[in-house]
C-alpha cells in the first residue's frame, strides 16, 4: 500500500506550509512535497491603485524583509518615472539593504536555526529555539540579538522606523542619514564584526565536527544559481546584472537585464501550493530548476571586493572543494547557514565604506519627475534572493498588471529536492507500514527547508504564525499517519 | 455687536449673537471632534460627530450648524453622545476602504484623529470593501474615492472660497460620491483652476498630489480661514493703499 508521510505545519519558517512525503506501494520514498498552504493576493487587489502607493503597499507583504519589497517597488517606480537617483540617494538605498540583509541573516542563523546546530537534533523540541539558546549560551544568544538589533536600528536611523518605513520612493529616498546617525553606526560596527567573527569561528568548528553529514544530505545537487552580479561580476544586492552559472562553473548566461525576464524566467503551477515554480525558461520545466539567494549570490560572483569577506568566501569555497578561479561552486543547500554568515560580513565591510562616503551625506537624495514610461521591471537583492517587481500603468500612473517574483517561490523546487534527499537519508527506505514518523526526521526535514530561510508570506504574497506539519499519504491521498508540533 | 449668554456643560459662556454651538463649546474650553466642518466654510452638518444635546429636546443637533440662543442649555458629553460619535466613526470606516498603512495621509488624517479621540479600536460593523475608482486624471492632482468620507469640504472650499465650483455631489445613500464638472474626468473639467485648495482641506487622502507616497500628504487645513480672514479685513491691502477702486468690488465699471 502506498501512503504519504506529512509534516504539517513546518516550525522556525517565515510562513505556514506543511510537508508530504510520498511513498509508493513497496513504502519506497517517490517524492517529497513543500506545500505552501497560504494565499494573500497582492497581485490583484493592487490593481487600480497609484503606482506611487506601491512601495506602501508592497513593503507590507512582509514584516521581516519589507526593505526588499519597498527597494524593488521604489526602484520600480524609478523607471517608470525614467528617472537617473541623485548618487546619494544610490548610496542611502544601498545602506538600507545592507543593514536588511545584516538583520534578516542574523534573525536566520541565530534565532531560527543556530538551535539546530548548537543543541543538537536529537534536542527536546521544546528547547531546541532561541530560549534554549539563550539558556544554553546566553552571551551568543545576546550577541545574536544585539547584530539584528544593528541591522534594525540602521532601518529606523534611514527610515525613521525599523519595519515598514516607506523611506524609499520612486526617484529617490525622502531623507538623508543625520550625523548622528552615522556616529551611532561607526560605534556599534566593532560590536558587529566582534559577533559575526564568534559566530564564524563557532560554525566552521560545527562544520569540521558533526555537520559533516548535513553537508553532504541537506540538498546537494547540481542546479543553477541565479543572483545579481556588479557590472564588473563582483558582490551585487542592488543595481547591476543577473548572472546565472551552472553547478560546474559554468556561467549559462550574464549580463542579463531585469527588464527581460519574461524571455529567461518563467513560473509554473502546481495544483497542491500557492507557492509557485519559476524556472529557467531554456531547460524548461522541471529541468530549470535554479536556486537564489546568499548563496547563489556567492556562487555566482567572481568575488565580493572587501578583504576579508573575500577571504571568508574563498574558505567556503574551499571548504566545499572549490577554488576561487571558476570550476566547481558550492552546491549542498546546507551552505545556505555560512553563505548568510559570509554576506553579513561583507555588508559590514561595505557599511562601513559607506557611511565614510561622504556623498552619502549630500542633501539631493530625490528625483522628481511625472510618469514618463507605462511598463518597468524592478529588482533587488532581498535577503532570501533576487525580487522582481513588474508593473503595467495606464496614462495616469493606475496599476493595470503586477508581477511579484519572489526569492522564496524561486527556491521552491530546489526546497521539494532537499526535502526528498533529506527524507531518503533518515528514513528506512522502504518504509514499514505501520512506521512512525521519528522526531529527528521531523526536525531534520523542516532544517532542509530552513537552509532556504523561506518566507512564505512573501512568497505567496500569508498572515499569521508557522509551525510545521507531517503527513503520511496512501496513494489515493488518504492520510495515514500525522504530526505536528505547536 | 450683541451678545448671548448660554451654559455649556454647565459652564456660563457669552458669545457673540450669530455663533455656533461649536463655537460656544469652544468658549467653554470643549473642544468637540469634527470632520465636515473647518472654519472659513459654511457649515453642513454632515458628519453627524459634533452632535450635542440641548435641555428641553431630546433631538441631538450638530454643533457646527446650530446657532447658538440665549438661554440654552448644552450638555456636550453623556454616555450616549459618546456611544453615537464612536458609532459614526466606525460606520465611515466601514463604508469605504480606510486603509492607513500606504496612505499618503497617514499621520495627517482627520479621520485617524478621531478614531483616537472616540477611542475606537476597531469597528463593529462588517467592512463594506467596496470597489471604487481612482481619479487620476488630473497632471498634478488625484482623487481616491476609496478615502472619500463625504464632508464636503472640497465641493464648498472650491465654490465659497475659489470660486470655481468644480466638485459636486452625485447618486444618494450608499452610491453617493464626489464628481468633478458635469461627472467628467477631474483632468477634463475647464472650470478647474489647479489652485489645490481642495487638497489642502481633504480630511483624509482621497485628493492628494499625485507624486506624493505614503505619509507624504502635509496638508493646509487653515486655509479656508485664512484666506476668508484676509479678505474680510482687506489684509491685501499693501501698508494702507487702498487698491484700485474697481478692485475693491461695489465700484462703478470704469469703461
Amino acid at each position: 500500500m502506498t501512503r504519504t508521510i506529512v509534516i504539517d505545519p513546518v516550525t522556525r519558517i517565515e510562513g505556514h506550509a506543511k510537508i508530504s512525503l510520498h511513498l509508493d506501494a513497496e513504502g519506497r520514498l517517490q517524492d517529497a512535497r513543500f506545500h505552501v498552504v497560504e494565499y494573500r493576493g497582492f497581485e490583484k487587489f493592487c490593481e487600480g491603485h497609484p503606482f506611487t502607493e506601491m512601495a506602501g503597499i508592497t513593503a507590507r507583504i512582509c514584516g521581516i524583509c519589507p526593505v526588499s519589497h519597498l527597494l524593488a517597488a521604489a526602484r520600480t517606480g524609478d523607471k517608470l518615472l525614467a528617472v537617473q537617483i541623485p548618487p546619494a540617494a544610490d548610496k542611502l538605498r544601498r545602506l538600507l539593504n545592507l543593514a536588511q540583509l545584516t538583520q534578516s541573516h542574523a534573525l536566520s542563523f541565530f534565532h531560527l536555526s543556530s538551535p539546530d546546530f548548537l543543541l543538537g537534533w536529537e534536542c527536546d523540541p521544546a528547547r531546541r529555539n532561541v530560549f534554549g539558546l539563550m539558556a544554553a549560551d546566553p552571551d551568543l544568544a545576546r550577541a545574536g540579538i544585539r547584530l539584528r538589533q544593528f541591522g534594525q536600528q540602521i532601518l529606523e536611523l534611514l527610515g525613521g522606523r525599523k519595519i515598514h518605513a516607506a523611506w524609499a520612493v520612486p526617484g529617490g529616498v525622502r531623507t538623508s542619514l543625520s550625523a548622528e546617525a552615522k556616529v551611532w553606526i561607526l560605534e556599534r560596527l566593532p560590536e558587529a564584526r566582534a559577533t559575526i567573527t564568534q559566530a564564524l569561528s563557532l560554525y566552521k568548528r560545527l562544520l569540521d565536527g558533526p555537520l559533516q553529514r548535513e553537508q553532504r544530505v541537506f540538498g546537494d545537487f547540481p542546479s543553477l544559481f541565479l543572483g545579481l552580479v556588479s557590472r564588473e561580476g563582483r558582490w551585487e544586492h542592488l543595481d547591476g546584472v543577473l548572472r546565472i552559472r551552472a553547478a560546474d562553473g559554468t556561467i549559462v548566461a550574464d549580463g542579463l537585464c531585469e527588464d527581460d525576464y519574461a524571455s529567461f524566467l518563467a513560473e509554473a503551477v502546481e495544483p497542491w501550493s500557492y507557492l509557485k515554480f519559476p524556472y529557467y525558461r531554456p531547460l524548461g520545466y522541471p529541468e530549470g530548476m535554479y536556486r537564489v539567494g546568499p548563496l547563489a549570490r556567492l556562487n555566482v560572483c567572481d568575488g565580493i571586493g572587501t578583504p576579508w569577506a573575500d577571504a571568508e568566501l574563498a574558505e567556503l569555497r574551499a571548504r566545499s572543494g572549490t577554488t576561487d578561479s571558476g570550476g566547481h561552486i558550492v552546491t549542498s543547500s546546507f551552505a545556505y547557514h555560512h553563505a548568510r554568515l559570509v554576506e553579513i560580513v561583507a555588508c559590514l565591510e561595505a557599511i562601513e565604506l559607506l557611511v565614510n562616503d561622504a556623498e552619502l551625506m549630500d542633501r539631493h537624495t530625490r528625483s522628481r519627475a511625472g510618469l514618463n514610461r507605462l511598463e518597468a521591471v524592478g529588482v533587488s537583492e532581498a535577503p532570501r534572493g533576487t525580487l522582481f517587481h513588474h508593473y503595467r500603468v495606464n496614462e495616469q500612473g493606475l496599476i493595470e498588471r503586477v508581477n511579484l517574483i519572489i526569492a522564496t517561490g524561486q527556491n521552491n523546487l530546489a526546497m521539494n529536492r532537499t526535502v526528498l534527499q533529506i527524507a531518503r537519508e533518515f528514513i528506512a527506505d522502504p518504509v514499514a507500514p505501520d512506521q512512525e514518523i521519528p522526531e529527528p526526521l521531523l526536525n531534520r526535514v523542516e532544517a532542509g527547508i530552513r537552509c532556504f530561510d523561506p518566507c512564505l508570506s512573501c512568497s505567496t504574497h500569508a498572515a499569521g504564525q508557522m509551525p510545521l506539519r507531517l503527513q503520511l499519504l496512501a496513494v489515493d491521498g488518504t492520510v495515514l499517519a500525522e504530526r505536528s508540533r505547536p | 455687536m450683541s451678545v448671548i449668554t448660554l451654559t455649556v456643560d454647565g459652564c456660563d459662556v457669552a458669545v457673540p449673537a450669530g455663533a455656533s454651538l461649536l463655537q460656544a463649546a469652544g468658549a467653554a474650553g470643549v473642544k468637540l471632534p469634527t470632520l465636515c466642518h473647518l472654519d472659513g466654510l459654511t457649515p453642513v452638518g454632515a458628519c453627524r460627530l459634533c452632535l450635542v444635546a440641548l435641555e428641553g429636546t431630546t433631538k441631538l443637533l450638530p454643533a457646527c450648524a446650530t446657532e447658538a440662543a440665549e438661554g440654552m442649555a448644552v450638555s456636550t458629553t453623556s454616555p450616549e453622545l459618546r456611544e453615537y460619535r464612536r458609532m459614526a466613526v466606525e460606520l465611515f470606516f466601514a463604508e469605504g476602504n480606510h486603509i492607513c498603512a500606504y496612505c499618503v495621509s497617514n499621520g495627517a488624517c482627520e479621520l485617524q484623529d478621531v478614531a483616537v479621540t472616540v477611542g475606537m479600536d476597531h469597528s463593529r460593523f462588517p467592512y463594506r470593501y467596496p470597489q471604487r475608482p481612482v481619479d487620476a486624471s488630473h497632471p498634478w492632482f488625484a482623487l481616491d474615492h476609496n478615502h472619500c468620507i463625504l464632508c464636503t469640504r472640497c465641493v464648498r472650499v472650491c465654490d465659497e472660497i475659489e470660486g470655481a465650483h468644480v466638485w459636486d455631489l452625485a447618486e444618494r445613500g450608499s452610491d453617493c460620491r464626489i464628481i468633478s464638472g458635469l461627472d467628467q474626468p477631474w483632468g477634463e473639467v475647464e472650470a478647474c483652476t489647479s489652485c489645490g485648495k481642495c487638497v489642502e482641506v481633504c480630511p483624509t487622502g482621497a485628493l492628494f498630489h499625485r507624486e506624493d507616497g505614503t505619509s507624504e500628504k502635509h496638508p493646509h487645513r487653515e486655509l479656508p480661514f485664512q484666506l476668508r480672514l484676509a479678505r474680510e479685513q482687506g489684509q491685501w491691502r499693501n501698508q494702507g493703499q487702498a487698491l484700485p477702486q474697481a478692485l475693491e468690488g461695489g465700484g462703478e465699471d470704469p469703461s
